[in-house]
């Protein structure tokens, strides 16, 4: 089970990358940061960067205040 | 058009000659005073502590307000006021979105402070003719235009009886009546409203801009919320016009103009380099949202009932940005790089008295795809354009339009209104035709259209007093909130967002806070009182623009690559270093980021006792409608029945297991109105307000806004 900003749960895949969890939780805001256990994850390499069984993600939307 | 005819009609009632002078750091130092009631016209000074205190825009616009008005004065009284300011920063062509105009006037939707920003060159020209603010009070007898010439010096007041009202006329005939040149067109602005606010109070006003890459005006930006149009057609004014030719980078006369030159180029590059990659602003303009906010189950649909629609693809950003035709960025004001003001040209009305006429079609922005769209279930894009001009033409409200509206339609379906009532208008969710012809009703003051035209507050007492409509319900699903309409998000799962609306100074629009991702998504504000930090923090800061002229798009809707490596990403740090430095270097006054905050926070508490002075600005009028706030119907709360069962057991620790919807639905509308209240407590706390919503005398005393009468004010309602 993967635990997105300490409020939603996403069954984990097997093989699963930074887009495919953000296409799961149809998170389609252009302007986010990934972390993955607090590493920043560059949005090109949202494809290939994968994610493991447990791990913790933040996914920032950077739109604020308006 | 005949212009000689039009021009040969007029009678000039009253005119200025007034020394030209120059901009001196962002102020001309004078506001120019126009009385329709007795013809006068004359010019007033600025003060050094106005300008400490109420910095510019909105500050100006409200402080002459406070002196215009008393706590009796009604909207359609003579002594209410319509003032247009811009700000210091206002007409700067070096630094994107600095060309708005604020407007404040008396609302006849709230009956208090009503302030709306605006796009379009009118406010700039007018400080560039010589004034900081234009403040309107009187009621003329007959159709009057009111005339500054920024070249020559004068100001009139002209009866103009042949002149058509609807915008998309009056524009053009003002631009070819008062242009000696071709070339002189693109030095006009003009304000107006339209036919349709003769009749509703949704009225709203059309600043207009004339389009130098495609060397045709008018356009058009519209200052929409809470009936100022309608303020301006009780005035009699047809149109407000302004002319100034001699427009260069330095008319602002910055203190240092290297300095605010610096970080204009530095975001114009910004934009220029990440803008196709984060919003697509200048290709799409804010329809971009309309997606995404499907997606994230936030775009309102059928009455704010539901966040998202399958047919929502038919009006999402993609069809937009194809329907955009020019292809190319739009700016309302010089030198903006963000170019979000795009328009449909060619666009054959099929509807109403233009029918057949090929026009162009400001916008739409997202809030019309989405308030007169998705909310009243119509997926058609030549619907939503149709609906979009005639709202611009007739001066009337597009957010106040759709969220009415769709509150028509739920009623309609709910057996409260018939064919009869509405004479015979089927108002259908998606019933695009019966929306449209609401539309031109409401235009002429007609039948159901008259009714709607007044707006949910009024429409809400109207049906449970006349067509027998449960009192309970309407209050429940009547999307307003102070007498304005809620603007275009819902904002169910974000408690945040409910006091972003709720707690907003003039009623529920999105310009003072927008906390929806990070409170609902990014869950960084999870406590009241992170919550309330938003809820101070970010208003204030909304607040800054309004006061110096300054458009929010460019500070969050394009963020530098590094962003996310700031201590404060939401905030956009680079970016409000900009503004210090934007600031300072057009005034010479050195700031600091904490002096922005402290700016708004004077003006911001200023007028939330001028609401009080009004009959408002306490706790009771922070009320929301509970359609903002939870599911209000059956089918509403089963359609995301698994969210709000997990939220039972989670949250309220209630087990829905066995239980009836209606059960499960009181359950948690008691745990969410609960948790609006505590909010309030928070957010008042954080404010330095009572818990009655009140700002302390020592607050006020903090601010140095402890004016002999504010006080007065504070301390009667403090004790009851």
């Amino acid at each position: 089970m993967i635990r997105v900003n300490d409020k939603f749960d996403v069954e984990w895949q097997e093989g699963m990358t930074v887009d495919s969890l953000l296409e799961i939780l149809k998170f389609t805001f252009p302007m986010i940061v990934v972390s993955v256990n607090g590493k920043v994850v560059p949005q090109s390499e949202h494809g290939t960067t994968t994610i493991e069984d447990n791990d913790e993600v933040r996914v920032i939307h950077l739109v604020a205040g308006g | 058009m005949n212009i000689q005819k039009m021009r040969q009609a007029h009678k000039v009632l009253a005119e200025l000659d007034y020394e030209l002078g120059e901009v001196e750091r962002g102020y001309t130092n004078r506001t120019l005073y126009v009385n329709l009631s007795d013809n006068t016209i004359a010019s007033k000074p600025v003060s050094q502590q106005m300008k400490d205190i109420f910095v510019g825009g909105r500050g100006f616009g409200l402080w002459l307000l406070w002196n215009g008005v008393t706590g009796d004065t009604k909207w359609n009284d003579p002594q209410n006021e319509i003032v247009i300011s811009s700000g210091p920063i206002g007409g700067t062509t070096q630094y994107p979105g600095s060309g708005k105009s604020l407007v404040v006037t008396i609302s006849p939707t709230t009956h208090s402070v009503m302030d709306s920003n605006v796009g379009g060159h009118f406010g700039p020209l007018l400080k560039f003719a010589g004034w900081d603010a234009l403040e309107i009070q009187g009621q003329a007898e007959k159709d009057v235009i009111v005339f500054i010439d920024g070249n020559e010096g004068k100001v009139t007041i002209e009866e103009a009886p042949e002149e058509a009202i609807d915008s998309h006329l009056l524009g053009e005939q003002m631009a070819e009546m008062f242009a000696e040149t071709e070339r002189e067109k693109r030095d006009i602005s003009t304000v107006s409203a339209g036919s349709g606010a003769d009749h509703a109070l949704i009225g709203c006003l059309n600043f207009s801009w004339y389009d130098v890459r495609r060397r045709r005006g008018p356009r058009f930006k519209q200052a929409g919320r809470g009936g100022i149009g309608t303020v301006f057609r009780d005035k009699k004014i047809k149109a407000l016009v302004v002319k100034y030719s001699d427009g260069k980078a330095a008319a602002n006369n910055p203190a240092d103009k290297e300095r605010i030159t610096r970080v204009g180029s530095r975001i114009n590059q910004e934009i220029r380099n990440y803008d196709d990659q984060q919003n697509r602003m200048r290709r799409r303009g804010t329809p971009y949202l309309v997606q995404i906010m499907d997606d994230y189950d936030l775009l309102p649909v059928h009455n704010f009932k539901y966040g998202s629609h399958p047919d929502t693809p038919n009006i999402n950003g993609d069809v937009w940005e194809a329907r955009f035709t020019q292809g190319l960025p739009d700016g309302c004001w010089l030198g903006c790089t963000m170019s979000c003001s795009h328009a449909v040209d060619g666009y054959t009305l099929k509807t109403g008295p233009y029918k057949g006429q090929v026009v162009m079609v400001d916008g739409p922005e997202y809030e019309t795809v989405a308030g007169c769209g998705s909310n009243c279930g119509i997926f058609d894009p030549d619907a939503i354009l149709e609906i979009n001009f005639y709202c611009d033409t007739y001066g009337l409200d597009t957010i106040s339009f759709g969220t009415l509206t769709g509150f028509v339609m739920e009623c309609y379906e709910a057996g409260i209104l018939n064919k009869e009532i509405t004479g015979g208008l089927e108002l259908n969710f998606g019933n695009a035709d019966a929306a449209i012809e609401l539309l031109h009703l409401m235009g002429r003051g007609e039948g159901f259209g008259a009714i709607a035209g007044q707006g949910i507050r009024r429409m809400k007492h109207i049906f449970a007093e006349e067509y027998g409509g449960d009192p309970q319900f309407l209050q429940d699903i009547g999307m307003e909130a102070k007498g304005l309409e809620y603007s275009e998000y819902v904002t169910k799962e974000s408690l945040a967002q409910q006091g972003g609306y709720g707690l907003a100074s003039k009623g529920p629009q999105h310009d003072e806070a927008w906390l929806i991702f990070m409170d609902m998504v990014n869950n960084q504000i999870p406590t009241f009182e992170d919550k309330a930090e938003a809820l101070h923090y970010f208003p204030m800061w909304r607040t800054w623009f309004g006061l110096c002229g300054l458009c929010k798009l460019p500070w969050n809707d394009i963020v530098p690559p590094d962003n996310a490596e700031t201590d404060e990403p939401a905030k956009i740090p680079e970016h409000v270093q900009n503004y210090v430095e934007l600031f300072s270097g057009v005034t010479g006054r050195e700031v600091t980021k904490k002096d922005l905050i402290t700016m708004s926070e004077r003006v911001y508490n200023f007028q939330r006792v001028f609401n009080l002075r009004m009959g408002f600005g306490t706790r009771q009028h922070d009320a929301i409608p509970y359609r903002s706030v939870g599911p209000v119907t059956v089918e509403e709360y089963e359609s995301r029945a698994e969210r709000y069962d997990q939220q039972l057991r989670e949250l309220v620790g209630f087990d829905p297991e066995g239980k009836t919807t209606a059960e499960k639905m009181a359950a948690l509308r008691a745990y969410r109105e609960e948790q609006y209240e505590l909010l309030k407590d928070a957010v008042y706390k954080r404010r330095g307000w009572t818990p009655n919503g009140i700002p302390t005398l020592e607050t006020l005393k903090r601010l140095g806004i402890d004016f002999p009468d504010v006080v007065e004010l504070v301390e009667r309602d403090d004790t009851g």
